[in-house]
């Protein structure tokens, strides 16, 4: 049970186990935006929960194609505020007027007015950090090791390449039917990724062992 | 990547914009933006870049050495007098905290109004924030006197039990302008991750590798990822939009909560406000129409976003002027004889030249953008540009020092002139600024790579539609069935 939700949650952040045979996912490349919002569409409406797509840029409506909720970064943020709007006034009136009362020209201890800009650069700021420890929280980052660094490929999905990954520990993976799959969404190129757990791989590494070509089909130019 | 030219009957400006024109111009691929971007920070160091490194550190050298010289000998070595306990280290303050707020400007309040033409200039943009923001916070580090007790300003446990001044605008400006640094510092960053990735993975070099790998926090562009970072992103840019406008309001509270004619004035807080957006926009473009230049960018910050900004800068420059003249009459409306004497007094007084100087720069000068044929003149924007944030400096000396140098009582009047520790400090300040801005140049993109893609009309799948039918994608690749 408490298993089964870790593995949801990770699948969340883009985080899979590998099979029995360490074999991780199916990386399919595509052309474009368009086809690989089609293909994840596609692939969302087959069942499949684990699962990603990966673009150089964020592109549009592919939440919705992929069947994902909003994200809740929102929440933490929101607690971040709370937190430096109560910081701040604690703060600005503890020690003003319990721990050292000074009394300046006759002025209350504490008062409102002089110490909302205080409150305001406070809440911001740690609403800010909590959005960004949120956004990191939330999608498992940092994350140094990725057995989809294995791929050669798969470096320019942060250049102009798109790509849809189907992990193996999907209920619904089945390495012949989801190959069969992408094929018919049009993939130009599948590649089975292997887990192998090297130190090595990531920030620009590649091992080509790791990596299984499965099929590619030629572009016209 | 396939880069065929897409010119057809579909898309017959060649862009699928549908008419609007481009914000990228040329017809570049993805692949051709990262490269663009990409390459400067890749290639050798250019043996220009050593010398203008060199120019900026030996200027940096300078504001150490001044700093020094202060700190032995105390503020006596500024030109401070007795009515003008303020002089250049409050206008430089004031001045580069300015400067900053058109990153910010750029960033987060133009993403909200969802301006697209703002992912070509704003990484730079943030950048010269945080360096503005790093000048600034140099002044009211070393004018406390007492430099060793300056870190009584933060609310710090200590053995006297003494807490900082909650009450104090001054103490304000310490939270104001901290928390900003830090949350552009933190903006910036999240901005940069993706492109960071995208150096990482094109680098052959093992320590690149390394470094970036490390910084790029193992960003693969998932889609789960850029959903809660779109969010992030989005509530950062929510969150700076009101803590910038409050920056400079508390900046201005330095000089309006204090009963001083000339300061005293509700007006400040939006005024200053128009004034640093102003000032900052100024800078971008005197950064940017160089880096364009050098950096063969022309076809991502374009024409059309240099005239885009002069017509912030005439807007805001309008408004400051504006407010000058608001100023001017209220001082006259109030009936108090201080209030008039001190409007009086900046205009036919002994700062009389400077006074004029900021109404010719801020007021007179950005009329002439008005004119299309000058706002989409480079050189000419270039020298406004500077023009604009000479006045701007002024602006600040008059504010600081023509209210001081007359107060109350004429027998304690005097005249502010600053020594020359005054002018090379604040000249190294500039040192320091350019010395920043060149590490930036050299070792990060200086364009949002991934920004930049995000709005051309290829990354919205909708612009592959049009070719529906015929089996081929935009781009000319298939993307139905293919045969096996």
């Amino acid at each position: 049970m408490l298993k089964n939700l870790l593995r949801s949650a990770k699948a969340n952040m883009s985080i899979y186990e590998s099979n029995d045979d360490d074999e991780y996912g199916l990386l399919a490349e595509f052309s474009n935006p368009a086809t690989l919002m089609h293909a994840a569409e596609a692939t969302h409406k087959a069942g499949y929960k684990h699962f990603d797509t990966h673009s150089p840029f964020p592109i549009h409506g592919m939440d919705k194609a992929m069947g994902l909720s909003n994200s809740r970064v929102g929440y933490i943020c929101l607690l971040g505020g709370i937190t430096g709007l109560a910081l701040a006034t604690w703060l600005q009136w503890w020690t003003g007027s319990i721990d050292y009362p000074l009394n300046i020209s006759g002025k209350p201890f504490f008062a409102i007015e002089p110490s909302v800009p205080v409150m305001f650069e406070l809440t911001v700021l740690l609403s800010a950090y909590a959005a960004v420890i949120g956004m990191l929280a939330f999608n498992g980052l940092p994350r140094p090791y990725n057995p989809l660094f294995y791929s050669k490929n798969f470096a320019r999905a942060s250049d102009d390449a798109f790509f849809l990954f189907v992990a193996t520990s999907d209920e619904k993976f089945d390495k012949e039917k989801t190959t069969a799959m992408m094929k018919e969404l049009g993939s130009l190129r599948i590649e089975m990724i292997k887990d192998q757990g090297s130190v090595n791989v990531g920030n620009g590494h590649h091992d080509d062992d790791a990596v299984q070509l499965i099929e590619e089909i030629e572009t016209v130019a | 990547m396939s880069t065929t030219a897409t010119t057809d009957i579909n898309h017959p400006d060649g862009d699928g914009s549908h008419g609007e024109p481009p914000l990228i111009t040329g017809n570049l691929s993805f692949h051709e933006i990262t490269d663009l971007v990409s390459t400067h920070t890749e290639k050798k160091t250019p043996p220009l870049w050593y010398v203008a490194f060199g120019l900026a550190t030996s200027i940096t050298g300078l504001l150490f050495l001044m700093i020094a010289y202060l700190f032995w000998n105390g503020t006596g070595v500024w030109g401070l007098n007795n009515p003008v306990g303020w002089g250049w280290a409050i206008v430089n303050f004031v001045f580069w905290v300015g400067i900053g707020h058109a990153g910010t400007l750029i960033s987060a309040i133009l993403f909200l109004f969802r301006q697209k033409w703002r992912t070509s200039i704003n990484r730079a943009a943030e950048a010269m924030t945080l360096f503005a923001v790093m000048c600034a916070l140099v002044f009211p580090t070393i004018h406390v006197g007492r430099v060793w007790a300056v870190y009584w300003m933060l609310p710090i446990p200590n053995q006297m039990e003494m807490w900082p001044q909650f009450k104090s605008p001054l103490l304000w400006d310490v939270f104001a302008v901290s928390s900003y640094f830090l949350v552009s510092l933190v903006f910036w960053y999240v901005g940069l991750v993706p492109d960071l990735a995208t150096l990482r993975d094109r680098t052959k070099k093992i320590w690149r590798q390394r470094v970036l790998g490390f910084l790029s926090l193992g960003w693969t562009g998932a889609n789960r990822h850029w959903r809660n970072y779109e969010k992030c992103y989005l509530l950062l840019a929510a969150l700076a939009t009101p803590l910038v406008l409050s920056v400079h309001s508390v900046v201005s509270f330095d000089f309006a909560v204090s009963i001083i004619p000339g300061w005293h004035t509700t007006i400040f807080p939006p005024y200053f406000v128009a004034g640093a957006i102003f000032s900052g926009f100024a800078m971008v473009q005197t950064l940017m129409i160089i880096a364009r230049k050098v950096y063969n960018l022309e076809n991502i910050i374009t024409i059309s976003h240099i005239e885009r900004m002069n017509i912030v800068i005439v807007l805001t420059g309008s408004m400051v002027g504006f407010a000058y003249i608001t100023e001017f009459f209220i001082a006259w409306y109030s009936g108090v004889q201080y209030e008039q004497y001190a409007f009086l007094n900046r205009m036919f007084g002994p700062y009389a030249w400077a006074y004029w100087t900021m109404m010719f720069c801020n007021l007179f000068f950005p009329q002439f953008f008005w004119s299309k044929k000058l706002r989409t003149n480079i050189g000419f924007t270039f020298f406004a540009s500077i023009i604009v944030n000479i006045g701007m400096w002024f602006e600040r000396f008059v504010i600081t020092v023509t209210s001081l140098h007359r107060d109350y009582l004429p027998s304690s009047w005097d005249y502010y002139t600053p020594t020359i520790v005054d002018i090379l400090t604040f000249v190294g300040t500039f040192g320091l600024f350019f010395t920043l801005f060149l590490l930036f140049l050299r070792w990060v993109p200086m364009v949002a790579i991934a920004e930049v893609k995000g709005v051309m009309p290829k990354a919205d799948p909708h612009y592959y539609e049009d070719h529906e039918g015929d089996g081929m994608a935009g781009d000319h690749i298939p993307h139905v069935k293919p045969a096996s």
